[in-house]
Order: C-alpha cells, then structure tokens, then sequence
C-alpha cells in the first residue's frame, strides 16, 4: 500500500502562534459534521482554549445527500483571548462536498483557507449543488482562498484497503480522516479523540480500529503535504481559575433544574412534548432521576404544562420545556399558573417564527410572547440565559423566582444557546444562591378564618407582607383543605368572587407580585463607563456577540458602553438609572423589535434598533457597524472604520 | 381508633422543607402499594387500619356528609341531575377509608367543572378539556392522593379527548366522572359529542350532522382498565359504582347518565323513569345472567350477536342467558355496543375491569430503581461529569 508518507515530506511547514481561529466543518448531514465539530471542540479543550461552538443542522434528519439544503454544519471558535461568539468569519472551512461549499464559501473570510474533498466534485455532486455550469475547483471561485485540495474519500478507503469493512462503513469514517488533518494543523491533541472512538466503538473492534487508523493518517497526511504550509498553535487562554467543562446550553438547562431540586428539596417533574430545539432538555434531565427527578413525555403540549401545574400543586417543582409553538399551546394553562399563583417553570427554546417557521435556527421573537402574550392581565418574569453555561443559572434562578414568589416563570434561550457550547467553570455547589423553599404545614391565626357553615377554614390567598406571595399548602396536608382555579378568586379567601372590585384589586395585586420580583434580583452589571454617549443594550443570547462588539469599538477609542439583561420582564429597578446616564441607546435583537417596545413604553430615552431576521446570530462586526454609525449621527465625525 | 396525624407526620411548626421523594411522607409502603393488586375485581379494604369515616381532620370522630359540604353555594340550576352527583359523592366519602386531607378533585371545564367549590377537600377547577393532565401531574408528585377527575361530554370528549385517552391508557390510579348530559350546558344549549345524530339546538337548527360518541366505548377503546356507567336517578347504583371505582387501582371510567333539565331535559328518562327503567335499563352483576325487565328478559349469545330473548314464553331460560364476566374484554366490547341497538336495553354497572399496573407506581419504581442502582445524586459530581480541565490558580 502506498501511504501518503511516501510523498515529498514538508518537514519545513512554519509553525505560527495564533491568538484565535475559527473552523467550520461542513458536508451532508450523513457525513458526522456534528461528530467532528464536537470531537475538535474536545481537543481545544483539552489544549486549554477559551471557545465557543454553533451546530447550524438542517431540520430534515436526512434531507438528500449532496444538496444545498442538506449541509449540516458545526463552527467553532478557539482562542487564548477571551471568546464571546462561536466566530464573526471563518479561517479554516472544512467541506466535505460541493455542496457545502456553496454553503458556506461566503462565510470564509478572504485570504483563509478551505479544505476540500476533491472526491465529491463529480459532475453529479455539481449538479445536485445546483452548480452544473460551473467549475469551482478550476474556475475564480476559489481565487483569494487558500485552497488544501485532499482526495479523502480515496485516501480514506486507501487507508482501509486492508479491512474486510463493507465500502459504506469505509466512506462513513472519512470524516476522521479530516479531523485528524485539522487537529495536526492547529496542533491539537489527537488523545481525546482516540479514546472517545475507543469508548464509543468498545463493542465493535473492526470500526474501532479503522477509525482510529483514519484518524492517525488524517493527522499523518496533514504532516506531509506541502500545502498546508503554515501550521498555527493556539496557547492555553488565561482563564479564572477553576475547574472547567464544555457544556451546551440545553444540558445546562437540566442540570440548573436538577441543582434546584437538590438545593431546595423539592422534586423536580418535568413534563414536555418532544420539539425541536427543546427536546434535548428532556434527553439529558431524564438522566438525572437519581436525583428525583420525575420526567413525563406527555401527549401534547397542553398535557405537558398541565401536568407541571398539576406537579407543582402537589408539593413538586413543576417545570416544562418547549419552544415558541408549544409555549402558543400552553398560554391558556400558564394563564391558570399566574391566577391559581403556584410555581412553574416554562423553557422556551426560542426558534424562528411565526408558526412552524425555522425549528433549527435561532431567533428572539419570543418576547413580546413571553410578556404579554396571555388573555387577561397575566403579567410572569421572563428570564433570559446570555450563554450556554448562563443557562444553568438562569435555569436555577427560574425555579428560585417561582417558588418565592409563587408564580410562572418564563425561561427564555434559543436554539443558539441550546445547541452551542463554551467552556464552562464549574460552580462549586455550596456557592449557589441559597434556596429555601417553605410549605405551609400548619394552620395558624393568619392563615385561618371561619367559613359561612362556621367551620375553620383555611386562607389560600393570604399573602407573604415582602414578597405577595401567597402560601404553598399541598393536597395531604390536614386542615388546610382549599380549592384553587381559574375563576377570579376573592382576596384571602380564594372563593370564586365576581366582585368587580375585588378583581381590580386582584389584577393589581398580582401585577405588584410580579413587579416585586425586582427585589430579590443581582444589579444590572454595566461595561465600560456609567455615563456617554451610547449604551449598547441587549437581552439574552446576544451577549457574546454584543461584547465582542463593544470591546473592539473601545479598542479603537469609541466611546461606548453595553449592559445586558438576564433579568428581562419586569425590567430591572436599575435600568432607569443607568439609561439616563447616555444620550443613546442602540438595542441590538434577533428579531423585528421587541425589547425595544418594552423600553420606549417605560423610559424616555433615544432609543435606536440593530435588528436581524436571519435565523442566525449576530456577528459581532455587524453591531460594530451599527455603534459606529450611532456614534457618528450623534458626533458628526466620519465613520472609524473597523 | 387510628390516630389522625398517623399518616402525615407530626409538624409542629408552620413550615416544613420540603424533603424526600414524593409520598415519602408516608412510609407506610411504595408508592401505589395503598390499593393491592388482588384479589381482582373485589372491593379490599386499602388502609384496614382506618376504619372508615376515621381518617382526616375529624380527630377521630367519625366523618359525615357535612365534613365534605364547603360553605359555597351551589350555583347549578334547580332541578340538574349534578345536584344528586354532589350529594352522591358527599354521603360516599364518609365511607371509604380515605383521610379526608387526601382526597382532590380535579375538574375542567364546563358545568360540571365547577363541582370542586362545593367540596370541602382540596380541589382544582382547571382549563377545559385539559384535567386529566393536571391529575397526571399530581398524582406522579404524591401517588398517596386520591384523585378524582370530574368531567362533561363536552370537556372529555371534545376539547379534552386526547387527554382522555392518553389517561386511560397509562392508567394513572385516578377516578374519571364523566357527567354526560348529551349536551353544552354552560355555553346554553348547543349540541354536544354525545348528542344524538339530528339534534336540533341553537348552534344546529336544522339538525346536528355528526355520529355522537359512546363514551363507554371510547374508553374501552382506550384500553381504559375499569369503565362503568351509572344514572343520576339512581343514587344507591350511583353511589356503588363511585365506590367500586375508587376501589380500582388505576384508571376508573365512570359515565354517569345525568340530565339537564334546561336544555335536554328528559334525554335518558327512558332508562331512568320508573316506567320504563326495567325494560329499558340491564343491570350488569359479575357472575350473573343478563336479565332485565324484572326477570323476563334475558340476553343470550347468538354467534357473535347479542340478542334479547323472552324468558317468559317457555323457548328461552335464564340457562341460556350470557353470564357476565366483567373481566372479559370481548364480553365488555359487546356490552359497550348495545348502545348502537336501540332493540336492546342500555347496560349499566361495572362493565369491564382488569388489573394492570399504574402509571405512578411505575414512575416512582423507576427512579427508585435508578436510585438503588446509581445511590442518590450528588450534584457536585453530576456538575463534573465528563471531560474536565482545570486552570490553577
């Protein structure tokens, strides 16, 4: 067998120090993209990078292969600077077909490097690209780009040649043959990759070993060609100090709700209907019932809040995941939670919209949703994640808000949180946010009155003098019998009651509760000074992009200062202040403007918007732009540019 | 006498954290272990340590029809058959051996839905159609309440069937009171799923088009392990069947024939006018003959048919009449489809009932069982889990 180490060996390949890159590995959704991303990713951490990961899959599970619309992508940005986006341009573009690089060329910036899979350019690959005139190996498409052209389906069953594995089981390992390539060119370790296969293909020795053949010829190959030319390291970042993970949003999120049921006491039940990005939540608590958890996949998406409403009176911590479609199907149950005011946690992995709209991608329409999107008065706190391991906090402050203040509570992430991944520090447990939960157990004078039979009777609607909220007796409980529902209750007595003044008290009331929230929440951190001439406010995921971008802009000495909320609804009792501190706010949103509504309702302000309806995350150049030109029509200078 | 704090611990202070697994507040056994598995179809004492009447905030007193009144009033129309329900159910709590602080009601939507006001236990009156999915919860949360779901046709059938179903089939240890008047009352008087082909009502003045449902058979369909069918004008059944249903250990269906006096007066009096009750109503007893009309009708098998026969004129005897075996499916699926024959009388008693485990029995073995296997959870490994890297400080 010839081995490509035959070739003209370059051992004279420069060896440079990077402080950051971003690979994007792409090809058809059966080629293990997702596989290889998470397998690079592994090795970076291991490397001691800072990163941030974007998986970007079609919603079809095997849409047909070759085609635009079936490339299943994985990008990942490492460094040893500090990273806030999974990568605004891409340095390294793997891609496994043509169509793939159809896809993706644009997002390579110019003068980087794309690696191809010359084996899948035939005429027939061209054609289901949708490239039948064209001749992008040969012609300008590549022309500014530093083009690695590698046979790796060849190469691979070259590698193989030796096996008695079938053709198909060959070509399905080629994507080990590129890892090891990539993971030779940013100098990364080829261990965790090796005993991952080890571990995965434990019980299947013959796909064990051609995988990790692949993956040593992979990194061989890439070691003996001449035109790879520069092979770049990437020093270990210095990050705090701590024990670190790599963890995706949608696990933080289960792991935050499992951390709230052992710190509490509570059990947690999670109840969801299957929904694309949000069904990884249940896959990963469903894990954790060693910890008490209770899962139940329901029927539909009204079973699934029901049954969390049902939990929570009962004495669990009733919680429910879902994404924009289904929080649409639960909104009249929710509206129960807010007026029978027991704890529930509703998830919304926020995606694309309106109807089924973009299941795989990313959006912030949710919000005007998650606000205000209930009949009646039916305010809840909505909470939003700014990373993937913010999720777990913000998950973990979701059950804390609704089990103090009795109440709904609204998560709000997306499919870009969900699905991406950074390096997480672990929190060390007995530094939580203390969570005390307590039932009522007992009848007291307080809590107890005279019914119109001249029976004791217990008050279910006597409410907590701090907090409004009123008491958590569960069903089993003697004495405390009471009957909660969806007609307007009576004020302490929770008796049905059609009074017209009374519901104005109890709308107010539970508005009140609502608002109080803003008590017991940490201040609203702020970047760089207290006071200028622009603010740049945005709210959940976009944080990384949008610290990204105002880092850069006061780099180049423009004078700008970002705040985020994690806290959104109701919005923080310290927003007013710090508002008032700039002559502008810019709102940057994944979405046509929705926290902006909310602001200009409550302040006074020039507020302006930076929105994007892609069904992708901000890049950070993009905000860039928009602080500079924000700058500019308030300074009159030109433009720095960037 | 049992003590009445016996089974919920002893708190002396106001608030308690919460701790332990659901139920665990009990140790008397596993959860689910309150209703034993056999004999089958019998009506075994669940707690022979309570007598019944004893248990609950009463402080050993025996408990009465009162203990279970709230001091709302009742809103119903003068003359509905809900009124009998209520009362029904207030006289039956006594007598089962059931504190008093375990029993909810869970109901929709609808007339019906507002029977938890007048109970005095916990309750939950909640969204239309969608009750058996807060009963799910709740009963997964504490496996040691006795839950009962009260529905309409409306609300079960229509708005709420697929939560219907799904309970059923999981056979969460829940009564199911579905009160079938055959039409929407709370919205005054539209045509329901349970309304007869052609009704005439304010939303289908020229006649309704669709097929109704038959509610027993829908859960039969369901898999439902226990379904009867009682009458509002028959308290003593009434109350037999809510009994018998509370005694099963999962998923008891029980539609009760109830009539609305307003808008569809008179819609079962057929079979529950004094009248007519004898012709027109079978009282199903397991291990009897199929009789009726006092004892001169029968129901005998023919191939596969079911067909009525005089048992007066000498050709037909009570030999021949089919033996009911209320834990034979086939047997059920015939009964449940009489009501498709207006020739024969419309069955009514426990009509079907077999044991199969509950759906929170096997919940909670499950996370016991990944407990025994795994010890309880530490979160400080789970949060370590993985591949992990540390940076010194």
């Amino acid at each position: 067998m010839t081995t490509p180490s035959d070739s003209a060996h370059s051992s004279d390949t420069a060896l440079r120090s990077i402080p950051e890159a971003t690979v994007l590995f792409a090809g058809d959704s059966g080629d293990g993209m997702q596989l290889t991303g998470s397998q690079f990713t592994l090795a970076s951490a291991h490397a001691r990078n800072d990163l941030a990961t974007l998986p970007d899959y079609p919603a079809e599970i095997r849409a047909p292969a070759g085609t635009t619309y079936g490339v299943s992508g994985f990008q990942l940005h490492f460094g040893t600077v500090d990273i806030n986006t999974p990568g605004d341009k891409v340095d390294l573009l793997v891609a496994m077909n043509a169509a793939a690089l159809k896809v993706h060329l644009p997002r390579v910036r110019r003068g980087g490097t794309v690696l191809l899979n010359t084996d899948a350019f035939t005429p027939r690959d061209l054609e289901l690209a949708d490239w039948e005139d064209a001749d992008p190996l040969n012609d300008d498409t590549l022309e500014g780009y530093h083009v690695i052209d590698v046979a790796l389906t060849t190469l691979t069953r070259e590698a193989l040649s030796d096996t008695d594995l079938s053709k198909k089981q060959v070509d399905r390992s080629k994507n080990m043959f590129a890892l090891g390539m990539t993971l030779w060119m940013y100098s990364r370790p080829l261990e965790p990759a090796r005993s991952w296969i080890r571990e995965k293909f434990g019980d299947r020795p013959a796909i064990r070993e051609a995988n990790l053949t692949v993956l040593e010829k992979g990194a061989h190959y890439a070691e003996t060609i001449e035109a790879i030319g520069v092979r770049y390291e990437v020093d270990p970042a210095s990050m705090k100090p701590g024990t670190y993970r790599t963890v995706r949003g949608a696990e933080a999120v289960a792991l935050g709700l499992v951390a709230a049921a052992a710190q509490s006491g509570l059990s947690v039940f999670y109840g969801s209907y299957p929904i694309t990005p949000a069904s990884d939540i249940l896959h990963e608590i469903s894990k954790h019932k060693n910890f008490g958890v209770a899962t139940f996949q329901a029927e539909d998406e009204i079973a699934a809040v029901g049954s969390a409403i049902g939990a929570s009176f009962g004495g669990a911590l009733g919680v429910c995941g879902t994404s924009g479609p289904g929080v649409a199907l639960k909104t009249e149950a929710i509206g129960l939670g807010v007026m029978t005011e027991l704890p529930l946690v509703v998830v919304n992995m926020q995606r694309g919209g309106p109807s089924t709209g973009l299941p795989t991608k990313p959006e912030q329409s949710d919000l005007l949703q998650a606000v205000y999107g209930r009949n009646g008065e039916a305010p809840l706190p909505v909470l939003a994640p700014a990373s993937p391991g913010d999720c777990f906090y913000m998950a973990y402050e979701a059950c804390r808000i609704a089990t103090t203040y009795m109440t709904p509570v609204m998560l709000l992430a997306d499919g870009y949180l969900g699905n991406g991944s950074e390096a997480w520090r672990i929190p060390d447990v007995d530094t939580l946010p203390p969570f005390e939960v307590e039932q009522t157990t007992t009848p007291t004078d307080a809590n107890m009155t005279t019914d119109g039979d001249g029976n004791p009777q217990f008050l279910p609607y006597v409410r907590n003098s701090d907090t409004l909220a009123r008491p958590w007796a569960v069903p089993g409980t003697p004495e405390l019998e009471h009957r909660l529902g969806g007609l307007e209750k009576e004020h302490k007595t929770g008796n049905v009651s059609y009074d017209p003044a009374n519901h104005e008290r109890m709308v107010k009331l539970r508005a009140e509760k609502v608002q109080r929230v803003t008590q017991t929440i940490p201040p609203t951190p702020v970047t760089g000074p207290r006071t200028g001439s622009l603010l740049v406010l945005g709210w959940g995921s976009t944080k990384g992009a949008i610290d990204e971008a105002v880092r850069r802009c006061r780099e180049q000495d423009t004078a700008v200062s970002a705040a985020h909320l994690r806290y959104v609804w109701p919005l923080p009792a310290d927003l007013a202040a710090i508002i008032d501190g700039f002559d502008r706010v810019l709102v940057p949103e994944l979405n046509n403007g929705q926290l902006i509504r909310l602001l200009r309702d409550a302040y006074k302000a020039d507020f302006v918007p930076l929105n994007k309806i892609q069904g992708r995350p901000f890049r950070a150049e993009e905000i860039c732009a928009a602080i500079n030109e924000a700058t500019n029509e308030a300074t009159g200078t030109p433009a720095v540019a960037s | 006498m049992a003590d009445s704090t016996s089974s919920n611990g002893t708190a002396s202070d106001n608030t308690k954290k919460p701790s332990g697994p659901p139920g665990a507040k009990k140790p008397a056994g596993p959860p689910g272990a309150k209703k034993p598995a056999g004999p089958p179809r019998g009506t075994s004492p669940k707690k022979p340590t309570l007598p019944p009447g004893y248990g609950g905030d009463s402080g050993g007193d025996a408990l009465t029809r009162k203990d279970f009144s709230s001091d709302q009033d009742v809103r119903w129309c003068p003359g509905c058959g809900d009124y009998a329900i209520l009362a029904t159910m207030q006289r039956l709590l006594p007598e089962l051996d059931v504190a008093k602080e375990d029993v909810v009601f869970i109901s929709g939507i609808g007339c019906a839905g507002r029977f938890p006001y007048y109970m005095d236990t916990y309750g939950m009156h909640t969204i239309h159609g969608r009750a058996p999915t807060f009963a799910t919860g709740l009963k997964c949360a504490n496996p040691e309440l006795d839950v009962w779901i009260v529905t309409g046709d409306g609300d079960a059938l229509s708005i709420g069937g697929n939560h219907l179903i799904h309970l059923c089939r999981r056979n969460l240890d829940t009564q199911v009171l579905l009160f079938n008047n055959e039409i929407y009352g709370l919205t005054k008087g539209q045509y329901s799923p349970t309304s007869e082909v052609g009704k005439v009502t304010k939303s289908t003045p020229h006649g309704s088009l669709d097929r109704p449902f038959n509610p027993v058979a829908v859960a039969l369909g369901a898999d439902a392990s226990f379904v009867a069918r009682t009458m509002d004008r028959d308290p003593k059944h009434m109350k037999s069947m809510m009994k018998a249903a509370h005694n099963h250990a999962g998923t008891a269906f029980l539609e009760i024939y109830q009539n609305c006096n307003i808008f569809n007066d008179g819609a079962f009096f057929e079979f529950t006018d004094r009248n007519t009750k004898a012709d027109r109503a079978l009282f199903v007893e397991d291990g009897a003959p199929l009789t009726f009309a006092d004892g001169d009708q029968g129901l005998r098998l023919d191939g596969l048919t079911l067909e009525a026969v005089d048992l007066t004129n000498g050709r037909w005897s009570v030999s021949d009449c089919l033996v009911y075996d209320s834990g034979n499916r086939e047997m059920a699926h015939l009964l449940g489809r009489m009501f498709d024959q207006p020739d024969l009388p419309r069955p009514f008693g426990v009509l079907y009932q077999t044991d199969r485990p509950t759906y929170e029995q096997q919940l909670h073995e499950q996370i016991n069982a990944v407990r025994e296997k795994r010890g309880a959870g530490d979160l400080q490994t789970l949060l370590h889990q993985g591949d992990t890297w540390t940076i010194e400080g």
